[in-house]
């Protein structure tokens, strides 16, 4: 998507849009819808440096290589030269285009030009003639008209000759591009009388504003007139970048949607993706917001480390430190990012060398990561944007990043920074990119007996049920890891009044699982004595049932040795037989 | 030579003041100034001019090549230093005069 915006329409659009010639100025299109009126005029005013010629050129440049459309240009104030010099920055390829298709033709007034009555354009007019002829142009550019304009002796004589133009212009069916200077900061003041006709008379005007708020340089693009269409009329903010300008634009609502994924990308640290319910989102936004030093940074490496392995382009951009500063730094906690750096599937970027407005930033960004390909993108921290320029215009950039990385799919990752005074608790950020944020974590101190622990919660988190506790953060030299924390008697611990309490909990379950097995020991010991006395005692009655055995048949013996010796003795003494039944009862 | 040029041009001679209009078609200012030269010639260069006419809707090309934008615009291209251009209907002799440095030769 973001692709096609700054690569600009391919040819199909210019064709279909047959009412509009696209500028290929990003950001521009969109404002208009489609880019300049074709077959009609269009003012372009500004101060100086405002980036007039700029404009123009990469309007010639457009047409010239993707929409074959050749165009003049008509240099009053620089010479072609110089003009094809200062633009060789943007890589338009300018040479090759010259003289084929873009066709440069020098008009400025020498400097020993002697001027005697009145004159007019219809020569110029006349050799474009011939050259529109020749060349097939279909778009021509009049850089800094003013300059001729000024020779002129009178009111009604400029007049005359911008009629003049307007009129060829209009006969040809040539899509014009008239640039003007404006005098001093205000383009729409009054400085602008001598075109204020113009700006009535063209189709389109659009007023290119460059200044200073608060020290840092604005500029400011605003289309204030453009017939038969509806236009962005607000002021846009726009930048000279490494291919030409660009303007900033929010989403409108007729852009396409977004396309929302249910894939889950990991946030580089396991337990966090747990508590997330499987990571972020693709295409999300995340912000994570902190206090200085409780680990925003190594959570964005974190992440950064876990597209890369998952073999996804990616792009890191550091407002803090550099960048070499900060593959070190994360290496010291297991993270290293310097391997992918050097295949090029991770593009660190330093951003302190970034100096401008929040918008100045966000285009490069974009630029940066347009180029690289990037799926995710790490901005590290996000909050210095509100440092530079006001508030609103770095609430504004925060907003439309967020929307581009939607459209575009990639899965952004914000720190931000909390000013440690102002929000003591978990403020928004600066930047109220929160609400914006489709996962919101908040890092904090939690100070403990003379310690400080990070703490992590998630805030908030889009379409994902998430944990609600809170997580101790640890850094280690083996990467990041989240511990839960010790809760007991309503109070949180972290760090090592948490570890003393696991411990002193440990040494008890030892104490009691100790304890236990000694009584198992003594009811053993027990048991076995038990078993012994057992014996002994079965042994002895074993004893006593012998020695009852042995009794009785002792007694037996001596019964029948007695009667038998009884028997005995009476025949012995020839007693009488004893009758039966009939004890021997003694007379 | 000048003063010989003034009383008796030869046709073999090389004529003192060459000079070159570029006019835009019969345009209101371009006819103006082919009218003014004229009276300027006659007053003041009598027999020692030679006038070429460029109408740049009919030779674009050489106005191009020649670096002309504005119509009427006069070029001195003889005699040295430098050619020099001025650029309108030529309404006051004084300005064409000072930039052809004519009235230093007539005096």
């Amino acid at each position: 998507m973001a692709r096609n915006i700054n690569s600009a329409p391919t040819r199909s659009p210019c064709e279909r849009a047959s009412r509009k010639s696209p500028t290929g100025v990003p950001g521009f299109d969109e404002i208009t819808g489609g880019g300049l009126p074709r077959g009609r005029t269009t003012l372009l005013v500004g101060g100086p440096g405002s980036g007039k010629t700029i404009f123009a050129l990469q309007f010639l440049v457009h047409g010239a290589r993707r929409c074959r459309e050749p165009g003049i240009f008509v240099a009053f104030e620089e010479t072609s030269t110089r003009i094809l010099g200062n633009a060789e920055s943007f890589g338009w390829n300018l040479a090759g285009l010259r003289d084929k298709k873009l066709f440069f033709m020098d008009a400025q007034p020498t400097a020993d030009l002697v001027q005697s009555g009145n004159f007019d354009l219809g020569g110029m007019l006349a050799m474009l003639e011939a050259q529109t002829r020749q060349s097939g142009a279909r778009r021509i550019v009049f850089d800094a008209l003013d300059i001729v304009l000024a020779l002129l002796p009178d009111a009604a004589a400029k007049r005359r000759e911008i009629y003049r133009l307007h009129d060829w212009l209009l006969a040809r069916g040539l899509t014009g591009l008239i640039t003007a200077k404006a005098g001093g900061d205000d383009a729409s003041s009054s400085s602008l009388q001598q075109f204020g006709f113009m700006q009535f008379m063209v189709d389109c005007a659009v007023i290119l504003n460059h200044s200073a708020v608060l020290g840092v340089s604005q500029r400011n693009l605003r289309v204030q007139k453009y017939r038969g269409t509806s236009f962005d009329e607000n002021e846009s903010p726009f930048l000279i970048g490494t291919s030409g300008l660009e303007v900033a634009v929010a989403g409108t609502l007729g852009r396409a949607a977004a396309n929302v994924t249910t894939e889950r990308v990991s946030s580089g640290v396991a337990r966090l993706d747990t508590m997330l319910g499987g990571g972020y989102y693709r295409g999300a936004s995340v912000l994570i917001t902190g206090f200085p030093g409780t680990a925003k940074t190594t959570l964005s490496g974190a992440f950064a480390q876990a597209a890369c392995q998952r073999g996804e382009r990616t792009m890191f951009v550091s407002f803090d430190s550099d960048s070499n500063e900060v593959i070190r730094d994360l290496a010291s906690v297991g993270i290293r990012l310097g391997r992918y750096v050097k295949s090029g599937r991770l593009l660190m970027v330093s951003a302190r060398t970034i100096t401008g407005s929040a918008e100045t930033y966000l285009v490069r960004i974009k630029t940066l990561a347009s180029r690289h390909r990037a799926r995710c993108l790490v901005i590290d921290p996000v909050s210095t944007w509100s440092k530079s320029g006001n508030d609103l215009s770095a609430h504004s950039v925060a907003e439309r990043l967020t929307d581009w990385s939607k459209a575009n799919n990639t899965t952004l990752l914000c720190t931000s920074l909390l000013d440690e005074m102002s929000s003591q608790h978990e403020g928004g950020s600066p930047l109220q990119i929160s609400t914006l944020a489709d996962t919101w974590i908040h890092l904090n101190y939690l100070m403990q007996a003379g310690e400080r622990n990070r703490g992590l919660s998630i805030i908030k988190s889009r379409g994902t049920a998430h944990s609600n506790q809170v997580r101790e953060l640890i850094l280690s030299d083996s990467g990041v890891t989240l511990t839960d924390t010790y809760t007991a008697g309503g109070e949180v611990l972290m760090g090592t009044l948490r570890w003393e309490k696991e411990g002193a909990e440990r040494a008890a379950a030892e104490a009691t699982k100790v304890a236990g097995k000694l009584k198992r020991v003594r009811l053993d010991a027990e048991e076995a004595e038990l078993g012994v006395r057992l014996k002994s005692l079965q042994v002895e009655l074993q004893a006593k049932q012998v020695e009852k055995a042995l009794l009785a048949r002792t007694t037996e013996i001596y019964k029948g040795e007695l009667s038998l010796g009884r028997t005995r003795m009476g025949e012995l003494r020839g007693a009488d037989v004893a009758i039966p039944g009939r004890k021997a009862v003694r007379p | 030579m000048t003063r010989r040029a003034k009383s008796r041009p030869r046709p073999k001679t090389k004529p003192a003041f060459e000079f070159r209009l570029y006019v835009a078609g019969d345009a209101q200012n371009s006819a103006q100034a082919m009218v003014n030269l004229t009276a300027f010639c006659r007053a003041y260069l009598v027999d020692r001019h030679t006038i070429e006419v460029v109408n740049v809707f009919k030779e674009p090309k050489r106005a191009l090549a020649d670096g002309i934008f504005m119509t009427p615009t006069l070029v001195k291209l003889s005699p040295p230093p430098a050619p020099r251009r001025i650029v309108g209907t030529l309404s006051q002799a004084q300005p064409v005069m000072q930039a052809f440095g004519v009235e230093a030769l007539v005096a």
